[in-house]
């Protein structure tokens, strides 16, 4: 059977495990429908021309996890930021583990999205903003009709998050191939402070397919800071899907750490729905072998006096493809309107590939907008001039990819969190310098 | 130290080095003269172990290894230093953490522990005071939007810090006012002992007021064609090379 319908038939066995009355119900019963009529993104929409998910489909997914797994702590414990206090959020295999987290009701709610969706308390906020600026595409609405599961994040007015919250997803391999579908809602009201690290993370040879959403919704003044680690292995696919919308003076920044994965793509929109807003978008991608990254952004710019900055910088090695399309639409209304966005790569073989594409879709006149995209190797001059002082070859090409990716580690907030990645990308490059840039 | 013996080399299929001697000794202080184009960088970055650049024919021995098979580093590690003629510029790289590299990495080769952070830094900051560079320059990125005579301070505070046994500095003096050329000179003079040598490569002989060669060569077309004390610098002053142009033709 095909995945569709698969999909499609097991999602009556998936009512029987919820609450069909709850109003949330008649959301998922209409998502399945908007599923079935639109299906599984082909090449041919132009969005998704340059990535397939054919190969990624034709796995026999199991799509509940059957039973509870565990997970001792040291055995996963790099996969945490483990030396930092953080909240922690962690599922395996889809199912919520509640020995590896740390949740907390005090003054915020980092908790589960099964709470939040069946407990009378946050009936409210599930009311006002579960399912609201996620669009309704065939994939969001795959997660919507399946959304049990998840991250749930309340800050309300004037908090700060005493801690930054650690969402993780592992799965074990135990089904033999594994469809995740993790549902997030994040919510912060007025003049609060948030920081997010989200990490998918396969601990197996067998095919893992995530399929996850996450809305955010950033209220006036507030500032949200999310870090996307996706340094999976070469069987695990992920759709990363994330809405934000951002009311007058807020900040929000998602930055997207691509360092492995069979074929990853992320869908990352942000609708602006008040002035003076910052969104920030910055990704930084490294990839070898056969692996497939694709950035699919949009900044909406609906209200005027905001600014939107986009940096992303890929190195792809051997086979490694990556596509950037970044889409910016700057409504009649949205005068005064900076937008940036500039998309960096560099080619490390001849069989590497990089689509880089950007869209602006400008209807006010008084703006300012900017696009660049560059593709280049290295420079053989600067890794001579290295060598000549006596820093070996494949450390001085590190150094150069280091500092070709370096403003985009450097507006990383975590010290630790910066430290892990440095640690991360010197791991990658197989060198072991202490770069401090 | 150095000999280089009969030495040609191509570059993109043309020959560039076209039979070239040179032997200089530990202690000595070596001008390389001549007009542009003659190959003076060429000879430079072949020595460096610049990999562009072919070596067709002859040996290049450092303290009697040839050293043809070694990359750049490597030579680096045993001590051959360039100050180049067109500093690269590497955004993101600060100056400070690309000496803290060179030297750890330079350390490590040679089966040495890591400078500890403290010496790096008093280290840093005597030869930055040496060669005058202000505190603030150090944590800019490398050679990025420098002006050229601050590039080529940047060099000799590279050299400084690296204490290279062969230094070879490629039109140092180009793009420095007169008051910088002193700093630079006086810094250069300071580095230099009876355990290492230095070519200095200019055209004009205004650097070699300040650092006083003990012999000079007139590279003409791949080729020393002429080698002398400092006086021969002083002619080519004031003559120019047409004369050696015309004795190389008679
Ligand atoms: N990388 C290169 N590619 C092609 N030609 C080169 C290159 N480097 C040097 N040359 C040529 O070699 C000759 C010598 O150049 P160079 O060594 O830079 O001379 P000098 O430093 O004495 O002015 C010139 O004709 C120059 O055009
Ligand atoms: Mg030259």
């Amino acid at each position: 059977m095909e995945l569709k319908e698969k999909l499609v038939s097991s999602f009556l066995a998936f009512e029987n495990t919820v609450n069909v009355d709850a109003p949330i119900h008649d959301i998922r019963t209409q998502a399945i429908k908007i599923f079935e009529e639109k299906g599984f993104p082909t090449k041919k929409e132009e969005a998704w021309k340059y990535t397939s998910l054919n190969a990624v489909l034709k796995h026999d997914y199991s799509i509940f996890p059957k039973e509870e797994n565990a997970l001792e702590f040291k055995d996963v414990k790099k996969y945490f930021l483990y030396d930092l206090d953080t909240y922690k959020i962690v599922f395996i295999d889809g199912k919520y583990s509640s020995h590896l987290s740390e949740t907390t009701h005090d003054k915020i709610d980092v908790c589960l999205m099964s709470s939040a969706l069946t407990h009378d308390k946050y009936k409210a906020v599930i009311d006002n903003y579960f399912n609201k600026v996620a669009r309704q595409d065939g994939l969001t609405s795959l997660n919507t009709a399946f959304s049990k599961e998840g991250a749930y994040i309340y800050i309300p007015k004037n908090k700060l998050a005493d801690k930054p919250i650690q969402i993780i997803h592992f799965s074990t391999g135990k089904e033999s191939a594994q469809m995740l579908q993790p549902r997030n809602l994040i919510v912060v009201e007025e003049n609060s402070h948030v920081q997010i690290i989200e990490r998918h993370q396969s601990l197996t040879d067998n095919p893992v397919f995530t399929n996850s959403v996450t809305e955010i919704y950033v209220d006036k003044r507030a500032h949200v800071d999310y870090y996307k680690i996706q340094n999976d292995n070469e069987q695990a696919s992920l759709i990363d899907n994330t809405y934000i919308e951002q009311q007058a003076q807020s900040v929000a920044s998602v930055h997207t750490f691509a360092f492995g994965g069979n074929i990853t793509r992320n869908n990352l929109n942000f609708f602006q729905k008040g002035e003076g807003i910052d969104s920030i978008l910055n990704g930084v991608t490294i990839l070898e072998g056969k692996q497939h990254v694709d950035h699919n952004t949009l900044v909406h710019h609906t209200e005027p006096n905001c600014e939107s900055h986009q940096d992303y910088k890929g190195i792809f090695d051997e086979k490694a493809t990556g596509v950037f399309n970044g889409k910016i639409i700057v409504d009649k209304i949205a005068q005064k309107t900076n937008a940036f966005q500039s998309n960096n790569n560099i080619l490390l073989s001849d069989k590497a590939t990089i689509n880089s594409k950007p869209q602006l879709e400008i209807f006010a006149d008084d703006v300012k907008c900017s696009h660049g995209c560059t593709i280049g190797q290295l420079d053989e001059n600067a890794l001579f001039y290295m060598r000549s002082r006596g820093i070996g070859e494949k450390e001085a090409r590190a150094l150069l990819m280091y500092a070709f990716a370096n403003n985009v580690l450097e507006s990383v907030k975590i010290p630790q969190l910066k430290n892990r990645i440095n640690k991360l990308i010197a791991n990658k490059l197989g060198v072991d310098i202490g770069f401090d840039l | 130290m150095l000999e280089i013996k009969d030495l040609h080399a191509n570059v993109e299929g043309k020959e560039i080095l076209k039979g070239l001697n040179l032997k200089v000794n530990a202690g000595e202080i070596h001008a390389v003269m001549g007009p542009n184009g003659a190959g003076k960088s060429t000879l430079a970055n072949i020595i460096a172990g610049k990999e562009e650049y072919e070596v067709t024919d002859g040996d290049i021995l450092l303290n009697g290894d040839d050293i043809e098979e070694l990359g750049p580093e490597e030579r680096a590690h045993k001590g051959v230093f360039m100050s180049f003629q067109y500093p690269v510029e590497i955004p993101g790289v600060t100056v400070t953490n690309f000496m803290k590299t060179a030297i750890n990495e330079t350390r490590k080769a040679q089966g040495l522990e890591e400078m500890p952070a403290k010496d790096m830094l008093k280290k840093i900051r005597e030869k930055s005071e040496l060669l005058e560079i202000d505190r603030k320059f150090l944590s800019r990125s490398l050679n990025e939007g420098f002006s050229g005579g601050e590039k080529k301070r940047n060099e000799i505070f590279q050299m400084a810090m690296m204490e290279p046994k062969l230094a070879i500095l490629d039109e140092t003096d180009s793009g420095l006012d007169i008051d910088a050329l002193r700093i630079v000179a006086n810094g250069v003079n300071k580095l230099k002992s009876q355990d290492n040598a230095i070519i200095v490569i200019t055209h004009y002989q205004r650097l070699l007021d300040y650092i006083v060669p003990d012999y000079v060569h007139v590279l003409y077309d791949g080729k020393i064609v002429k080698s002398g004390t400092k006086e021969l610098a002083l002619e080519l002053e004031e003559k120019g090379y047409d004369w050696i142009k015309e004795e190389i033709n008679a």
